[in-house]
């Protein structure tokens, strides 16, 4: 019997020659990640440990996103014991606000991040890196504490399921689209302990950024890990981006076996997929968005490490067009990464939120966990392009929260109320060339 | 032995301590919150001792730790679910918070029982209604770190070995 592409990269790093789904293997980390909010607790851990120093400096990367410019003096205490930290232990890649962004967007774009990877992160989004073909798991901050004092992880080898994705997604239809039309089929834990293989001709027509965005929500459906093998569109992306930060290392590019076996193999029809909604308060809620349209909403959140990439922002701007944003709305535009930022403003996006009335803020996960820059209020609606909609997830327990494409968000924050793209802007952005790149 | 508090499945993290409470990493300042955007009363009137029962998927969402050191320091013993998602699986067995997947007991487990736990044994009473489970037990690994008090005694252990 053949192995999957996870078995392998695990094998790989466990230093044997093949594993099998149940068994607890002890796996060596390439890049073991943490935030404000998780590498404080991690610190105290690794204290507890009394090893001293970290395995590898130069693979832990700790990132200012959550509480992010900090937001009142108790984070900006969080945030001080996590740059103490990186200066004690001489964190290389240590992400000031300014300078980094949200973890997910941020590791690869600075080529930390490449195919055949081992990466732990003490996030539970720490999944979306499997877009690039590598492994990549959330844990909590003691796993990673763990990991800093010894450059492991014990990991018990996930069953994997494969989705296989046929035909090609409509104009309006992107990776948010995909992934929560899985989870609504599958369940909120309907991949529990899995690691989940997006595979099928469906993938080759998605962009870096929808793949980063399928494997993302990983998460939501219970799942360890998400991955799509690497192809062209992958090692091009991963190529681009070592050339740019100047970071060399080879990358391994593994498949799974035709003989590969999986606890489960799911087929999706992508042209069938309309643009999803995900009603409150769970993920797999979600319906086409014509079957919520015209619920009236007091805010529009566009960002997280879901959705706030340039193409997200691409596509947003694309819909607002020349419109201006209801009257009764607040929007939030949030870009991923201080780079993601840069480019939106070089390419005239910010001017072009401002001006339509929305707020446009430095990077941050903030809006996201109902942390700040756009926490909801008692009975509040919003459409949200991130990936949890849970009761206060995004601030009071009364508050709804839909999830959506950027796309959808920026229609509803036009409409003012849940709205299809193509209700307030009818050229789609495939037509326009607004997709290419990535 | 403690009173049960018995909830549905697909409790997240979010509700069990939420975002707004997470620029505090004292396990006491937790506890006062804990549960509280899913049962207000939960965190004012738990005793030492007594046992969250819930259905499936218990602890999924976030990978916040502060979600099992905040029932830990809350005064629960023990977490019996259907099922738990993992990476609160691993926070829990990492922080010393006992759990067992038995979805035999909270099916039959009502608010307000009286339970007990025998985490090394795998063991679930419910002393009100006289019924004695078995639920899975955990791997011998897992076992390994439980009986070190948590990860950092483990990793403790090791090095020392090594």
């Amino acid at each position: 019997m053949g192995s999957t592409i996870t078995e392998k990269i695990l094998a790989a790093h466990a230093g044997v020659d093949s594993v099998s789904p149940g068994e607890i293997i002890m796996c060596k980390v390439d890049l073991a990640m943490a935030n404000d909010v998780t590498a404080p607790p991690a610190a105290d851990a690794f204290a507890r440990m009394e090893v001293g120093r970290v395995w590898d400096a130069a693979k832990i990367a700790l990132v200012a996103s959550h509480f992010a410019p900090a937001k009142d003096i108790a984070s900006a205490g969080l945030l001080s014991r996590m740059r103490q930290f990186a200066q004690q232990h001489g964190i290389e890649h240590y992400f000031e606000a300014g300078r980094g962004g949200i973890e997910h967007i941020l590791l690869p774009e600075e080529a930390l991040v490449i195919p055949g990877d081992v990466v732990i992160g003490a996030d539970s989004h720490s999944c979306t890196y499997g877009a690039l073909g590598c492994f990549s798991t959330g844990v909590g901050s003691t796993d990673l504490a763990a990991v800093w004092a010894t450059g492991e992880i014990w990991l018990r080898v996930p069953e994997s399921m494969r989705i296989e994705y046929t035909g090609r997604p409509g104009p309006w239809v992107v990776g948010k689209d995909l992934i929560l039309t899985v989870i609504a089929e599958i369940g909120d834990d309907g991949a529990r302990y899995m690691a989940m293989e997006h595979t099928g001709e469906a993938i080759g027509h998605l962009s870096m950024d929808s793949r980063l965005t399928l494997t993302n929500m990983a998460i939501e459906a219970g799942a360890k890990s998400g991955i799509i093998p690497a192809d062209e569109t992958t090692i091009g992306y991963v190529s681009g981006r070592q050339q740019e930060m100047g970071r060399q290392r080879d990358m391994q590019v593994f498949a799974s076996d035709e003989t590969a076996a999986y606890a489960r193999e799911l087929t999706i029809d992508v042209d069938a997929i309309e643009p999803m909604v995900a009603r409150p308060s769970l993920p797999s809620l979600s319906v086409p968005v014509t079957e919520v349209s015209g619920t009236r909403v007091d805010q529009v959140f566009i960002g997280s490490c879901t959705n706030a990439r340039i193409e997200d922002l691409r596509i947003a701007a694309h819909v607002l067009g020349d419109h201006q944003i209801a009257k009764h709305v607040r929007v939030m535009v949030i870009p991923a990464t201080q780079r993601v930022w840069q480019q939106a403003n070089a390419e005239g996006l910010l001017d072009r939120f401002a001006a339509a009335g929305c707020a446009v803020s430095t990077p941050t996960c903030g809006a996201c966990l109902g942390a700040h820059m756009g926490v909801l209020g008692p009975g509040e609606v919003c459409v949200s392009t991130s990936n949890r909609n849970y009761v206060g997830r995004m601030g009071d327990p009364t508050a709804d929260v839909y999830l959506a494409n950027p796309a959808v968000a920026m229609a509803t924050a036009v409409a003012g109320e849940i709205a299809h793209p193509a209700e307030v802007q009818p050229v789609a952005p495939a037509e326009r060339g607004v997709l290419v790149g990535g | 032995m403690g009173k049960a508090w018995r909830y549905g499945d697909n409790v997240d993290t979010d509700v069990i301590i939420p975002a707004r409470y997470l620029t505090t990493t004292d396990p006491g300042d937790l506890a006062s919150h804990a549960l509280e955007d899913l049962d207000p009363s939960f965190a004012a009137q738990v005793k030492p001792g007594d046992v969250v029962v819930a259905g499936d998927n218990f602890g999924c969402g976030s990978s916040r730790e502060h979600a099992a050191i905040c029932l830990k320091a809350a005064g629960v013993s023990a977490v019996v679910a259907g099922s738990f998602a993992r990476i609160f699986f691993r926070n829990a067995i990492n922080t010393g918070l006992p759990i067992l997947e038995c979805p035999e007991a909270v099916r039959d487990i009502s608010n307000g029982d009286e339970v007990e736990v025998d985490l090394e044994h795998g063991v679930v009473v419910n002393v009100t209604r006289g019924q004695e489970y078995q639920a899975e037990p955990l791997p011998e690994f897992v076992m390994d770190i439980v009986r070190a008090g948590g990860l950092v005694g483990w990793v403790k252990q090791r090095v020392a070995a090594s």
